[in-house]
């Protein structure tokens, strides 16, 4: 795709330049990335320079501005678009490269062994799906080799037994679910991860997908298609077995948290509730609200390829806002449920807190405390 | 108001049903109108006043249709009077009971669109017509729970002996010739859009609860003021559930454009050193005398910056709005201390009943359809019933009034031409 | 026995209230002769305060009522109901205006309430001079007249028409039609005009209550609301038309792009305007397109050509052109899907119904709208350039065009002074036929039994034209339907002892009411064209005119009590 095709592929007139996408993007709160001018001038530039433009990777693909849009556009697609034009061009920045190569030979894209990848469930008696359990863990790729993330998913296998749910895992068989791969504007290797995740689930009977990540909830739940079972992000299952009193919370866990609605999970796919009714249920647990919460939630800058990008203005760090906003609550947690919000807000906790300062813990080590 | 008039006065008998136990509708709501800056009700009232001593109109107000059948010069319509519980003959507008109700000051206003709180009775407005206290069934503690106080106190309080809690709903047929609907419009939820944290924040407000405030006879006097602060940053936000695809409301909603420049304008001439900033896409300033208003408008100091917000959030005490200046090509966040939502024009929520009694369509935006876009625009499919104003599609004083005449010519024809073939 | 007057005072809510110590004005009433009682009370206007007023005649034998509350303007003929209703004529009201007056533009509550006790005072001794006058009835034509033949025009006629009234349509042009007969399709249906138009014309030319004259033309008026007589010529004779009511339906002119010379218009071949847009489009019959001996690449469409411009003394929005523009950019695209086709707008005011929707769907269709207002065109070769800043980059650019269409906007018609002095008719500051009230009055005018309907009063679409139509239609027949007229009882009355028959007060009368009587060799007065102005009376150099209702007697007990 060239820059002229944008017009007509992305319907670019139907935009009125109402401006509610930069306005609301959480990007152009502290760079230059301006998504309203670049769509317009994909309309009106014949000779717009895409590939000079930087400030496409400073997107984290949070879907503010297509949740704002009141003519129905997706611009979250259209950088998505305009990116994949660079990457034909090879206009990338190094270390995005070096991510989609990962995931394009290892099947994940933190250079990690293929062989490695279940070894963080080693000990926990988790059993592989093939032993035809009905509940699918499809556990991701940060929970999977990420220290600090593999806690979240030892934490899971910890609930899902003390309630006892039958389930299993594709082990060293699940690849990246691709949506980080589709977001850095390689769709092509995004189709790819898709079908390799299509083959792999087909034989199993799988009635129900649970993910560690919104990201890879969102991408199985909308982007992958003719699934034949049903998809869950944790929160709305741990909630379900909370709901059906399956899940005894006992223990008193006495913190004031707060909870980041994570872009992926809130805004993108309206899933509000049920994070809160997990820690509304933990006993001893004051939960108190962030301002800037559910739809209008501060986004960590995970997403999008960020993890691997730092993008035009990596001075400023949105995180850091965001756990000061959590300190100013008085809150001792910040409770997130996504581990891109996780690695982010931590990392910024220890800049703006320093040790023994505002703890950043997923939801499921809130539970695990409580169990 | 307007279409019964000019049926009543051309000679013939007009049957005025009106669902709230006052006529008046929206208008009563308002302070000033744009672009003359008229009193609302001062200009409504002698309207009011003219429908209800017409010797050829006769009001069903608190009443609703309930049934119709037949056709052209002789529908039959079902009208249920609901009760007041208040002897309407013997109640003379005192507001007594008002003052004694013990529900007093709990239940939120309708007419003041939440600013106030009123009792169980209650007086819509100083100015209501019919001036009859009514009781609200849901609420009266008397009708709900079967007791008050020893005794209600309205009850009490009464000296013209018109409390009647024996009051039953009463069931008329009326027959008429023609039909005229002009059941008006609701105003679109801000709820609906939580990037603008109404609801939550209380410094952000609608359109219409801004009339209330800006209202000389509304809860605080005219002043604009929230927990006693007046203002002194003040963001007005255009297109708020219209022209919006993403709430389901394609339409625009037409007044919002000057409304909202008629209240910038209020806010800079009660709070002259107040910073007052309009965030539009499009203005529309299309009407008689508009594009005037809107140039003088900006020249009293309103500042006009295109870009619809995103997201309205807290820093500290004072409210951040989020937008982009798209002349600017530049993100903003502006510091306010009170936001004005100018909130859109909905189809009403029980419009759908009528539609069903009438065997009436609605357009594609959920208004009344009529029977020709551009050259039947009161007429609808069924002949002898007839729409007027807002009910058929958003409009501002003068088009509703000029379409009520016209809904009322034809209504006019179709009783003269039945007569004379009877 | 005198006079026994009754004094009201109003608090408005707070509106008087709050600055006006009503309860002192009462006690101060209440002490002046010939007052036989005086009230206050929270809103006059209101049922049970006007029921107050009623019973107080009734019971306390009144004779003259005085209200001091809002500007007669607002509730005058309410009390003058209210007191009629009661038994007493209702000219034996005066109100005293102390808000708009007196609450409203003063803020000490002293200096107010001192000021409120005046207006009072002045109103009690000009009550008691009070005259009940005689309100007259006269018959009414049953006919009216509509001057136009446009979609207004032929709208209000069938209405009236159907009504069972006799209407005389009156068409300057040969033909039926006026403006809408020039359109290809109208927004946002896209549906052809033709056939909607001749639809109309069948009706009208077919109705047994129309009587329709074409290439006419009004040429002269007199009379009043339910006896009006007009001139009407066809060039070749004159006929003398007894009517009612009047619609005045005379609609518009276009905008003359000749005024903004940095746009080409008229040098540049291929600078047209929006109508002439339609002309070409309706005319292509096969709908080839053609410009430059082939199909225009780059279209492009100005918005605001003479409207919202002070520099060309309009600064009304023409209201209609973002909508036309639309549909043409939209034409253009069916007819050439290969084109460029840009509009350069300032605000696109897509406002009414379905027009937000049809929008929608022509920027779907691949029109580019950019924001910017030109500056100006020149030329380049066989090519148009458009100069413009780009408002929404920042930027100014220059934009190549094969043909550029210029929206105009409407126009009061250039022979609107001639009808606005014929009838008498005011002018709003925008040039178009004032209506009565801008909210609630927007037929009327304001002159009794003459009212505007279509784009005369100001721009509009053909649904609201159509609705304003009928509503001017309703205001004709209702009058028609009464049979009679109400005549205004305040009028002038000459003493004829005293008149010479200078005629220095006929000069000053914009009615025509006064004309020498030739036997007596006094003026006589109309009282039925007279509207008790009293600009007669001022004028009088031998005091021989007394205007009733406020005659000199009863202005001067007013200043009396006020100094």
């Amino acid at each position: 795709m060239e820059v002229q095709d944008l017009a007509q592929a992305y319907r670019l007139f139907e935009c009125i330049q109402c401006g509610r996408c930069t306005g609301g993007c959480p990007m152009s709160l502290k760079t230059r990335f301006n998504i309203r001018r670049l769509i317009y001038e994909a309309l009106v530039d014949e000779d717009m320079d895409l590939q000079s433009k930087e400030v496409l990777w400073d997107c984290s693909t949070c879907g503010t501005c297509t949740l704002r849009c009141p003519k129905g556009l997706d611009p979250t697609d259209i950088v998505i678009g305009m990116r994949s034009i660079l990457v034909d061009g090879g206009r990338i920045p190094p270390t995005i490269r070096d991510a989609l190569k990962s995931l394009a030979i290892r099947g994940n894209p933190l250079t990690m062994a293929r062989e490695e990848r279940s070894d963080w469930a080693e000990g926990l008696g988790v059993r592989e799906i093939s032993e035809g359990a009905k509940v699918l863990y499809f556990v991701g790729c940060s929970p999977s080799y990420d220290p600090r993330v593999q806690k979240v998913a030892k934490a899971l296998v910890q609930t899902f037994k003390k309630a006892d749910v039958e389930f299993g895992i594709l082990g060293n068989e699940e690849v990246c679910c691709g949506s980080e791969a589709r977001r850095m504007g390689e769709t092509g290797l995004f189709e790819m991860l898709r079908e390799l995740n299509l083959e792999t689930l087909e034989p199993y009977p799988v009635e129900l997908m649970v993910t560690t990540s919104p990201h890879c909830y969102d991408a199985f739940q909308n982007e992958y298609q003719g699934l034949d079972f049903k998809v869950q992000h944790y929160t709305q299952f741990v909630a379900g077995l909370i709901d059906e009193g399956k899940l005894p919370l006992s223990k008193e866990v006495k913190r004031v948290v707060t909870y980041q609605d994570p872009c992926f999970l809130g805004k993108q796919n309206k899933i509000f509730e049920e994070p809160r009714k997990i820690l509304e249920s933990i006993p001893g647990l004051e939960l108190r609200e962030l301002d800037r919460s559910r739809e209008r939630s501060l986004c960590c800058e995970g997403g999008g390829g960020r993890m691997w990008a730092e993008g035009t203005n990596p001075e400023e760090r949105l995180a850091h806002t965001r756990v000061q906003e959590a300190m100013d609550l008085g809150a001792e947690v910040l409770a997130t449920a996504c581990p891109f919000c996780l690695l982010t807000l931590e990392d910024a906790a220890k800049t703006v807190a320093g040790e023994g300062g505002i703890q950043v813990m997923d939801i499921m080590e809130l539970v695990v405390e409580a169990l | 108001m307007q279409a019964s008039l000019d049926i009543a006065n051309a000679g013939f008998l007009v049957y005025l049903v009106e669902r709230e136990p006052s006529i008046g509708g929206h208008m009563a709501q308002l302070d000033e109108t744009f672009p003359t800056l008229d009193c609302s009700s001062c200009i409504l009232t002698p309207k009011m006043v003219d429908v209800a001593r017409h010797p050829n109109i006769q009001l069903f107000s608190y009443a609703e249709v309930v049934g119709v059948d037949g056709g052209v010069g002789h529908f039959e319509v079902g009208v249920r009077q609901k009760p007041r519980y208040v002897d309407v003959d013997r109640c003379t507008g005192c507001s007594l009971c008002v003052e004694a109700c013990r529900l007093k000051g709990r239940i939120s206003s309708e007419f003041d669109v939440g600013v106030s709180k009123r009792g169980a009775v209650y007086m819509p407005f100083p100015q209501a017509v019919p001036l009859k206290a009514t009781i609200d069934p849901e609420r009266c503690l008397f009708i709900t729970r079967g007791v008050c106080g020893k005794v209600p106190a309205c009850k009490e309080a009464c000296e013209a002996e018109a409390i009647d809690f024996e009051q039953k709903e009463k069931m008329t047929e009326l027959e008429v010739g023609a039909i005229i609907v002009a059941i008006g419009f609701d105003l679109f939820d801000a709820h609906l859009k939580p990037e603008f944290g109404y609801g939550l924040y209380p410094n952000v407000i609608t359109g219409l609860q801004f009339e209330r405030l800006s209202s000389a006879s509304g809860p605080t006097r005219g002043k604009i003021s929230l927990n006693g602060q007046e203002p002194k940053k003040v963001v007005f936000i255009q297109c708020v559930g219209s022209r919006d695809k993403s709430v389901g409301v394609e339409y625009c909603s037409r007044v919002c454009c000057m409304y909202t420049a008629k209240q910038a304008h209020i806010v800079k001439e009660k709070i002259p050193d107040a910073e007052v900033t309009v965030l539009y896409i499009d203005v529309r300033a299309f009407g008689k005398g508009f594009e005037e208003f809107y140039d003088r408008v900006r020249s009293e100091g309103v500042i006009y910056r295109r870009g619809a917000p995103s997201e309205i959030y807290k820093r500290g005490e004072r409210l951040i709005v989020r937008a982009e200046d798209t002349l600017l090509g530049e993100p903003l966040q502006l510091e306010a201390d009170l936001v004005v939502l100018a909130i859109g024009i909905v189809p009403r929520g029980d419009a759908q009943d009528l539609a069903t009694l009438l065997r009436l369509s609605a357009s594609p935006d959920g208004f009344f359809q009529q029977a020709h876009p551009k050259l039947r625009p009161v007429e609808t499919e069924r002949e002898g019933v007839y729409l007027a104003g807002c009910c058929q599609g958003p409009k501002d004083i003068p088009d509703a009034v000029a379409q009520a005449k016209a809904a009322a010519s034809s209504a006019i024809i179709a009783l003269r031409n039945c007569i004379e073939v009877s | 026995m005198g006079p026994r007057i009754g004094v009201y005072v109003c608090h408005c809510g707070v509106n008087i209230a709050a600055t006006v110590d009503v309860e002192e004005v009462t006690r101060f009433a209440q002490g002046l002769p010939s007052v036989a009682m005086a009230r206050d009370y929270t809103y006059m206007c209101s049922d049970p305060g006007q029921a107050l007023i009623k019973e107080d005649i009734k019971e306390f034998g009144l004779t003259k009522v005085v209200v001091a509350s809002c500007s007669p303007m607002m509730h005058e003929p309410t009390f003058r109901g209210t007191i009629q209703e009661a038994g007493l004529n209702p000219y034996c009201l005066e109100m005293a205006n102390i808000r708009e007056q007196c609450s409203w533009v003063h803020e000490e509550e002293e200096e107010a309430t001192r000021k409120a006790i005046q207006l009072v005072a002045a109103a009690v001794d000009k009550a008691f001079l009070l005259e009940p006058l005689e309100e007259r009835r006269v018959a009414v034509t049953s006919a009216a007249l509509v001057i136009g033949g446009g979609i207004a025009g032929m709208q209000a006629a069938l209405d009236i028409a159907n009504a069972g009234f006799q209407v005389y349509l009156v068409e300057k042009e040969p033909r039926l039609g006026g403006h809408l007969a020039q359109l290809d399709k109208t927004f946002p249906t896209l549906e052809p005009v033709a056939p909607l138009l001749a639809e109309e014309i069948r009706e009208v030319e077919g109705h047994p209550n129309i009587d329709l004259l074409t290439s006419a033309e009004v040429i002269g008026l007199e009379g009043y609301i339910g006896n009006f007589k007009v001139n009407v010529t066809d060039q070749a004779t004159i006929r003398d038309l007894k009517v009612g009511t009047i619609v005045v339906a005379t609609g518009y002119d276009i905008f003359d792009a000749r005024l903004k010379p940095e746009y080409g218009y008229g040098i540049y071949e291929k600078v047209i305007t929006g109508l002439q847009f339609e002309r070409l489009v309706s005319l292509s019959g096969s709908r080839k397109f053609w410009v430059n001996e082939k199909e225009p690449q780059d279209v492009l469409f100005i918005q605001c050509v003479g409207s919202r411009d002070k520099s060309v003394g309009h600064e009304y929005c023409s209201r209609i052109c973002c909508m036309y523009t639309a549909k043409q950019a939209l034409l253009v695209k069916e007819m050439l899907p290969q084109a460029r086709v840009t509009v350069l707008y300032m605000d696109v005011r897509a406002y009414g119904k379905g027009f937000e929707e049809f929008y929608d769907q022509v920027r779907g269709e691949g029109v580019l709208y950019r924001r910017g207002n030109p500056s100006e065109i020149y030329k380049n070769g066989k090519r148009l350039i458009v100069r413009v800043e780009d408002t929404l980059l920042g930027e100014p650019v220059q934009l190549e065009a094969d043909l550029v269409v210029l929206a105009t906007g409407i126009t009061p018609r250039r022979d609107s002074p001639k009808i606005a002095n014929l009838l008498k008719l005011p002018r709003s500051p925008d040039g178009f036929f004032m209506e009565a009230h801008p909210k609630l009055r927007p037929v009327d005018t304001v002159t009794e039994g003459i009212y505007l309907a279509g784009c005369c009063q100001g721009p509009k679409d053909i649904p609201d034209t159509v609705a304003q139509a009928k509503a001017a239609a309703a205001s004709a027949m209702i009058p028609l339907c009464q049979g009679q007229v109400k005549v205004e009882a305040v009028t002038s009355i000459i003493d004829e002892e005293l008149c010479s028959g200078c005629g220095i007060c006929a000069e000053m009368c914009v009615y025509d009411a006064l004309s020498l009587h030739e036997r007596k060799g006094v003026m006589t007065i109309n009282e039925v064209l007279c509207k008790g102005c009293g600009a007669c009376a001022a004028a009088c150099p031998s005091k021989a005119i007394k205007l009733s209702h406020f005659t000199p007697a009863q202005i001067l007990a007013q200043v009396d009590a006020l100094v």
